[in-house]
């Protein structure tokens, strides 16, 4: 089992969401964040006062997976992240000890299945 | 517009009223702009407000220096001559045919110019590059509003031929709403338009906006007459009741649509309403007023609804809410325009079809002019500098991008550049923590 962790920007969020939908993996957390990293900072002015902000904004998607799927998953991510530019983000993969479902307190990597029906129940 | 006799000097209750029907039209604009922000997303919100914020400044100049002599010197048919440029002999003597003095029919006028080439923003929102639009609005303010405000209300031929308009049924209402038309097919959709749910950031700004608009909608359609008589009370109380017709069938259509009862959607109605009145205010009973309000929701509602699911990102729905709702309104004076409340001319109800026919021919002719203007104004600016930027500038939104500034900045992560700071780009990537 495997948790995939992304950073990226917000315009790739839809078209990778739509597509692991599609591809069977519903299952996921999103949050906004913001993160500094080689990308330039933006310069504002308000009122005369001059600043530069590195603290970017960014989609966080988390993922937790089964191990035969990373591949698929981070495949996904990176096709649609990437336009080439500094701040596309990045892609973690980090182990997962153990997974359990709240609803029936089943465990192991079959609750991580995929869902291959998901998108024609949206 | 009151016809009145021979004795025209100044009149101070007129005066009074006109002064504060300025200000309440003035206050539109600002109204808009919170209407239009809270509809966008919330990186474009100051710049889709700023759009409207620069009109105000864009239009009051284009209008001193060229618009009002244009729009209201003489009565030729086509176009005003060049005697009003820069004021010039608009003064404290009355104006031609009004109680009130020249500057202060100049400056109502004015924030009519504004508001309307205000209105055209709703087309581009979240995509039009700032400098190229302050351009285009300068020039239509003058090639296209200045002349439909010559036709209908300056004495030009629209007027000659009969068309009964009130307050800016055809250089407001029509004029605006198919400009925008033009507009959003010349610039085109948003880089996201019918791939994602792109919402309003915030329907409290889109309520209050259309709360404020309606208000100063009583000093537009109120002022209109120019006086404090019959056709200004007329309209100031039609005012009320039209968008109050319109809100009620609104809701009804999103009810039955829909189930539920939309907040956005009653701001919207309450435009369509006030825009319907606009024309017909001081021309219709206002029971007729009621029905009109009534009626106006019916086609406005259905054209925002075909219109999204076009390939058409007019991103506001400014035809909807203006071009047809003001085509409404102007339709709607042919048939029940009434002699007995307007003292002017009766409507195809009353006996009068000719009535009828003039209404009709401004319900094609400012639509064709106003699409057909802008249009080529906007090709011929795109071919000069870029109308739209980069795909990634509008992934980070119009306020960072053309403004330097957003709307709801934490300041979290930001540091003040002053004298002795050094720009962390000087750094070694390695070195830095």
């Amino acid at each position: 089992m495997k948790m995939v962790i992304a950073y990226i920007r917000h315009e790739a969020f839809e078209p990778i969401r739509a597509e692991l939908l599609v591809l069977g993996f519903p299952s996921m957390s999103v949050s906004e964040v913001k993160g500094s990293g080689r990308q330039k900072g933006i310069t504002e002015r308000y009122r005369g006062a001059q600043l530069t902000n590195y603290l970017r904004p960014k989609v966080k998607i988390e993922c937790a997976i089964a191990g035969r799927d990373v591949r698929t998953v981070v495949d996904t991510i990176l096709k649609h992240a990437r336009t080439g530019g500094v701040g596309d983000g990045k892609v973690f993969v980090l182990p997962v000890e153990e997974a359990y479902r709240v609803r029936t307190g089943e465990s192991g990597e079959e609750i991580l299945q995929l869902h291959s029906e998901a998108a024609k129940e949206v | 517009m009151t016809i009145l006799g021979a004795a025209n000097a100044v009149d101070t209750g007129d005066t009074a009223w006109m002064l504060v029907a300025t200000a309440m039209v003035l206050l539109m604009t600002p109204a808009l702009g919170l209407f239009y922000a809270g509809l966008v997303r919330s990186k474009n919100t100051l710049n889709t407000f700023m759009m409207c914020i620069a009109a105000i400044s864009v239009a009051v100049v284009t209008w001193a220096v060229v618009g009002y002599s244009l729009a209201f010197d003489g009565t030729a048919k086509i176009i005003g001559g060049l005697d009003h440029v820069l004021l010039n002999g608009v003064g404290f003597e009355p104006r031609d045919g009004t109680t009130i003095p020249h500057l202060v029919f100049f400056a109502f006028q004015a924030t009519f110019c504004i508001i309307t080439t205000a209105l055209v923003s709703g087309a581009v929102v979240e995509r039009m590059r700032f400098g190229p639009f302050l351009v285009f609005s300068a020039l239509w303010s003058v090639l296209v509003y200045a002349v439909l405000a010559h036709w209908a209300f300056g004495g030009g031929w629209l007027a000659a031929q009969g068309t009964l308009d009130f307050a800016g049924g055809v250089p407001v209402e029509m004029g605006s709403g198919f400009s925008a038309l033009a507009a959003a097919l010349v610039v085109g959709a948003r880089k996201d338009y019918g791939r994602q749910a792109l919402l309003p950031h915030n329907a409290m700004f889109v309520l209050l906006g259309a709360g404020l608009l309606w208000f100063g909608w009583f000093g537009f359609n109120g002022g209109s007459g120019f006086n404090t008589g019959n056709n200004s009370v007329l309209a100031f109380t039609n005012t009320l009741l039209t968008p109050s017709c319109t809100l009620a069938v609104w809701a009804i259509l999103d009810a039955i649509r829909g189930r539920q009862v939309t907040a956005v959607g009653a701001a919207t109605a309450i435009i369509v309403g006030c825009v319907a009145i606009t024309p017909a205010g001081g021309f219709i009973s206002p029971a007729w007023a009621m029905v009109l309000g009534a009626l106006a929701a019916v086609p406005s509602y259905g054209v925002l609804v075909w219109r999204t699911r076009t390939r058409i990102d007019e991103t506001l729905d400014v035809l909807a809410a203006h071009g047809i709702a003001g085509f409404t309104g102007i339709v709607f004076i042919g048939f029940f325009a009434e002699m007995q409340w307007n003292g002017i001319a009766d409507g195809l109800f009353y006996g009068d079809a000719g009535q009828l026919g003039s209404q009709l021919v401004a319900g094609v002719a400012a639509p064709v002019y106003a699409f057909a203007v802008t249009y080529g104004l906007l090709r011929l600016i795109g071919a000069v500098m870029p109308l739209r930027g980069p795909d990634d500038h509008e992934a980070v939104g119009m306020d960072i991008i053309h403004h330097g500034e957003e709307a709801y900045a934490t300041g979290e992560g930001a540091l003040l550049i002053g004298a002795d700071y050094t720009p962390p780009e000087k750094v070694a990537v390695g070195d830095r923590t």
